[in-house]
Parts: C-alpha cells; structure tokens; sequence
C-alpha cells in the first residue's frame, strides 16, 4: 500500500520536473526589458559608463587648456557646447567631469551602502538596546538636511574627492540602515531562518547568508536610486565650491563657476546642467524599472 | 537515558506580568523512542522543544531547571558549545514545510551546509551524502531534485528535505515540531512512516510535538499529555488510549470522531484555556473539568503514579504538589 502511494507521489513528482519553471533571474531580466523607461536608462548608463572610461580618447580638446583669447564663444562648429569664462572647451570638460560624477556617486554608494547595510543588520537582528541606540542616531542624522552635513563633513574633513565621497557616503548611511533593518525584522521571524539557527550556524552567517539575500532586490533598487541622489550631492557640494576642487572638471563646480554669467553666456550653464539631469534621470529610470521587476506582484503577466 | 529534563521553567516577561509557559516539568527520553507531547494551542509544548534547542527569543528565558543531554546540561553551555551541538547531535523539523526551506536557495546548498557546518567532508562528499539522505527521505530521483529551489516542490517534498536536512548529521534526538500538521492526511501518513522506519534504520530518538491524537496513536512509544504549562498524564500509548485517566485526557479521546457514532454533535471540552495570566489557584483544569471537586479549586494535585502511569488529579490521590 505505502509503495503504491509512494509510486503514485513519485510519478506525479517526475511531472512536475518537467516543467520547470524559467530562472527567477531570466524571468527579472524580460521584466526589466519590457519596461522602456528602465531600457533607457540602462542605455544612458552604459552610454555614460563608456564616456567615462574611453573619455580621453574622444575629448575633441584638452578640458584644462586655457585660451583667453577665446572666452565665451557660442556653440560652433569648432567648439559643440561653447567655451567657458577661461576659454576651456565645455563639451571637452563635460565628458571629463563624467567619469568624476559617476565614481563619486558610485563609490559614495558604496561606502553608504556597506555601513548602512552593517549597521541595519546588526540593529535589526539583535533587537533590544543596541538597535535603539543604532535607529536613534540614524534618526539624529535624518533630522539634518543631507546637503547641511554633508557641507559640515566637508567642512571637517577638508576639500577635494575622496573627502567627498565620505561626506556624501557617511550623509546616506541611514537611509540604508533604515531599509536593511526593516527588511531584516520582517525576514528574520521565518522558518527558515530558525531552522538555519537550528542546523548550527552561527549568527553572522544566518544574517549574511540566510537573510540578507532575500532582502537583497530592495537593497538593489534602493541603492540604484540613491546613486542619482548621490550625483546630484556631488553636484550640489561642487556648486558650493566644495567638492571637487579645480582643475578638475566637475559638473556642479562648472555651474558655480559660471552662474554669475547665466544671461550674457547660458550655454556655459545649459550643457553641465543637462549633463547632471540626464544622469540623475537614468539612474532613476534604472531604479524605477528595478523596482517593478524585482517585485513579482508587479510584474505583467 | 539520552535526554533528560528536570523540573523545566520557561517564562515570558510581559509587560502585564510573567507567564509560566513551562511549569516545572520534568521528563526522559530514552535512546531510540518516541515520546510525544500532546497538548492544545497554548499548553507549552512547542516552547518546551524550543527550551531543549536554546532557541527561546526574548522576553522569554528557561528560568530554572536542568536539560541533561547525554548528562551535559544544555542549559548552562555557551552558545558556540550548543551551535556544535544543534543541527549535529539534536535536530528539528517544524509545523511549516512551506516556510522552512530558504526561497533563495537551492535544496542541496541547504543540506549541505548542515553538513559542512559539522562534518569535515570535502564539497564532493558532502553533496554525495545529500543525495544519500534525499534518497533515505523518499525523493525521487534525488541528483536532480537536489538542485532544485523550494519552490519547485510540493509541501510533502518540501518535509522531506525538512527531515533529509534535520537527519544529515544522524542526530541522535531529533524534534518534530508538529510535523504532519500542515499536510493532507496521505502524505501524513507518510511521512509519519518515513519517522518511524528512520528510526528503526538509524536508531534516533524522536520528539513528537502534535496536538493530533491520530499522529500519536500512529507513531508514538509513550504519551505525555500538557495543559497550561504542566504534565497532566504520562503513560505508554496502549496505557493512554485503553485506560486515559485525567479528566483532560478522557475529554481529549471522547471529542475525536468515530465511525460509529450517533450523535447529532460531536463531543467537546466546555470552557477555554484559561488566561495564562490568570491562572485559577488549584488545578489549572478546575474550571473546564466535569468531575470538579471543591478541593480542585484551591490545591494542585501532584504528578503521581497510578498503574504504571502517571497522573495529576486529585481523583487518584489527595498528594499536594510540593507537599509529596
């Protein structure tokens, strides 16, 4: 009787291999290309990612090289996006300040990213005292406008980009502790975590290998879409004067740089500002597209 | 004796006061037996399994007594002395098959682990011992089924990789956390067998959590039945079901169904558990019990014996607890 039961289980089970259902990641990937906006965005990314690399190679002029005789031309032939105050070629300085946005951006990121996601895990999982104490300075660090410290941690630290890719970092620490706790306090109570707790591990491997990877789609897309913020950080402190110090090209410290000329000379003004938004906005797209593909309840059938 | 629990207190600080979840109680298990503990939602046997693994969560804590397992007592050892003990020497399978397995991975990366968390077996051999142990559970073609995700299994899979994980280790006590509750009754019934011959197979001792009498009838060696937090009966499984002494038991086996009944309703226990926070002064049972005696509201009776079972009832004896 029970070798029936089983022979009929089993046959049943040999039909269910059969069709196997298509990879989690392969059914994400035909998600996100389906969605245009997101499409767009990982085409301008890449598009971005190759002018900061390969840059150098096509910059038309040197973006440092300073000819006074020849400020503030228009847009020309010889000159695509005009030349600034001191002469400097724009469309020369906006494809070298690519690859310095997008590496403080990323970086920034990724250094927010990996204190936040520490910080939110060990809160999250311990409970009790050591996560009040966590959420509470994360909180003090929320109630002050990003950019506000951000200018404070510069003002610490010191001019120039490594400091302020820490200042941005540091700024967006809690925005992923708060995500990473709140995703690991809904994880954390499941079976499978106690029966891992079960099976023997120790307690760091049950957070970074049992929990974190089911949480890890709304770290992705949290972290794609701070990457836009952290640009537009950069920007901000390089308008400030405070992030990227000359010569190097940097989108925001071209703006600063140049506001004082927005009626006689926009162009100066129009192609960095243009470069930033198109930036920002395909991060954004990315983000938005990840969201929906990594949430299957959003997904088209 | 493999396992052995003393005078066992697990509670819960509330805010509103202190539950005694576990109330002293004190049992054995015996090399290659199945005890199992039956009880309703509330009586304290799935907090009494998790006591034995150490894995009460806050606010909880065992407040006193000894688990001796093979004659250490788990309760005193250091957590990185029990996760060497956890998973190796005892294991546990849960309520949940569908929520026990980690959706991000795949089967064989679960098993295995278990295995390279306490075994010092090279990758190739541990795999090779996984697809041994899906095949002692009873899944079919197992080199393939190994490399599937949860998702791709049905609940009674899903168990069994459950049971395949929980056995990897060959542990010598393995808790079952009402494993059949959540699966229709044929796999059950499977299941429950596939318990019983790995038990014969490996000679392990099971720890049946259930509140499901038919699982107990099917499976078990001895009985333990829990109300509120204590040892209300203890007897052998033909002992408990031909000859059920406390009025909570006799109350338990008259309210399953039977073929051959007239009854327009079925039987039932009247009353609620009562509030753990309220607990009445004498017999926690008093209040729900039809044989009720005056002195039942005032004493609790002590856990004694009666025909080679145990018993707490003051129909048996007039012996007080703490006064024996």
């Amino acid at each position: 009787m029970q070798n029936e039961l089983d022979a009929v289980v089993n046959e049943q089970a040999s039909e269910v291999v059969l069709e196997k259902p298509e990879s989690q990641l392969k059914e994400m990937w035909f998600s996100l290309i389906a969605n245009k906006g997101a499409v767009a965005g990982l085409v301008i990314i890449l598009l971005l990612t190759l002018v900061a690399v390969f840059g150098r190679f096509i910059m038309p002029y040197d973006p440092n090289y300073s000819d006074m005789t020849i400020s503030f031309q228009s847009p020309s032939a010889a000159h695509w996006f005009g030349t600034d105050q001191l002469g400097r070629d724009i469309f020369s300085r906006i494809i070298d300040g690519t690859h310095i946005s997008l590496t403080v951006g990323i970086s920034a990121v990724a250094l927010s990213l990996t204190i936040g996601t520490i910080l939110g895990a060990i809160a999250g999982y311990r409970g009790g005292k050591i996560d009040t104490v966590i959420m509470r300075i994360m909180d003090m660090m929320l109630a002050i406008p990003s950019i506000l410290l951000a200018i404070a941690f510069m003002a610490a630290l010191g001019k120039g980009i490594d400091k302020a890719v820490i200042a941005i970092g540091l700024v967006c620490i809690p925005e992923y502790a708060r995500i990473v706790r709140g995703c690991i306090l809904s994880v954390k109570e499941n079976d499978y975590v106690q029966a891992a707790r079960v099976v023997g591990n120790k307690d760091f491997r049950i957070v970074f290998k049992h929990i974190l990877p089911n949480v890890l789609s709304s770290i992705v897309v949290r972290a794609t879409l701070g990457i836009s913020s952290a640009v537009l950080d950069t920007a901000a402190l390089g308008f400030l004067g405070l992030g990227v110090q000359p010569p190097f090209a940097e989108w925001g410290d071209m703006l600063g740089r140049a506001r004082g000329f927005i009626f006689s000379a926009p162009y100066t003004l129009i192609f960095p500002g243009i470069a930033i938004t198109i930036t920002v906005l395909a991060f954004n797209l990315l983000g938005d597209g990840l969201r929906d593909a990594l949430d299957p309840k959003s997904r088209k059938i | 004796m493999l396992l052995e629990v003393k005078n066992l207190k697990t509670e819960f600080k509330l805010k509103k006061g202190v539950v005694n979840a576990v109330d002293d109680i004190s049992f054995s298990v015996d090399k290659g037996e199945i005890l199992a503990i039956v009880g309703e939602s509330g009586s304290g046997k799935s907090v009494t399994s998790l006591s034995i693994m150490g894995l009460i969560a806050e606010p909880g804590k065992v407040a006193g007594g000894e688990i001796l397992f093979k004659g250490t007592d788990l309760t005193k050892l250091p957590v990185s002395e029990l996760q060497k003990i956890r998973g190796d020497q005892i294991s546990m399978i849960f309520q949940e098959p569908m929520t026990s397995l980690n959706p991000v991975y795949r089967v064989k990366d679960q098993i295995m682990e278990s295995i390279m968390t306490h075994m010092k077996l090279s990758k190739e051999e541990a795999l090779k011992r996984t697809v041994e142990m899906l095949d002692l559970v009873g899944i079919p073609s197992p080199e393939k089924r190994a490399g599937d995700y949860p998702h791709q299994m049905s609940g009674g899979m899903r168990q069994r990789v459950m049971i395949a994980m929980a056995l990897a280790c060959h542990p010598e006590l393995l808790i079952a956390d009402e494993p059949t509750t959540a699966l229709d009754v044929t796999i059950q019934a499977q299941i429950l067998e596939l318990l019983y011959s790995l038990r014969e197979k490996l000679g392990m001792a099971v720890l049946l959590i259930t509140h499901d009498l038919g699982v107990v009838a099917e499976a078990a060696d001895r009985v333990i039945v829990m109300y509120c937090g204590k040892i209300v009966e203890e007897a052998d499984v033909k002992t408990l079901f031909t000859d059920p002494k406390h009025p909570y038991t006799v109350g338990l086996l008259e309210s399953i169904p039977k073929m051959d009944d007239e009854r327009e309703r079925l039987y039932m226990i009247k009353g609620m558990v009562p509030n753990p926070l309220k607990m009445p002064k004498g017999c926690s049972f008093s209040d729900r019990c039809e044989k009720c005696m005056e002195k039942c509201k005032e004493h609790i009776p002590a856990l004694i014996e009666v025909n080679g079972a145990k018993v707490r009832c003051f129909l048996y004896s007039d012996a007080e607890e703490g006064k024996v």
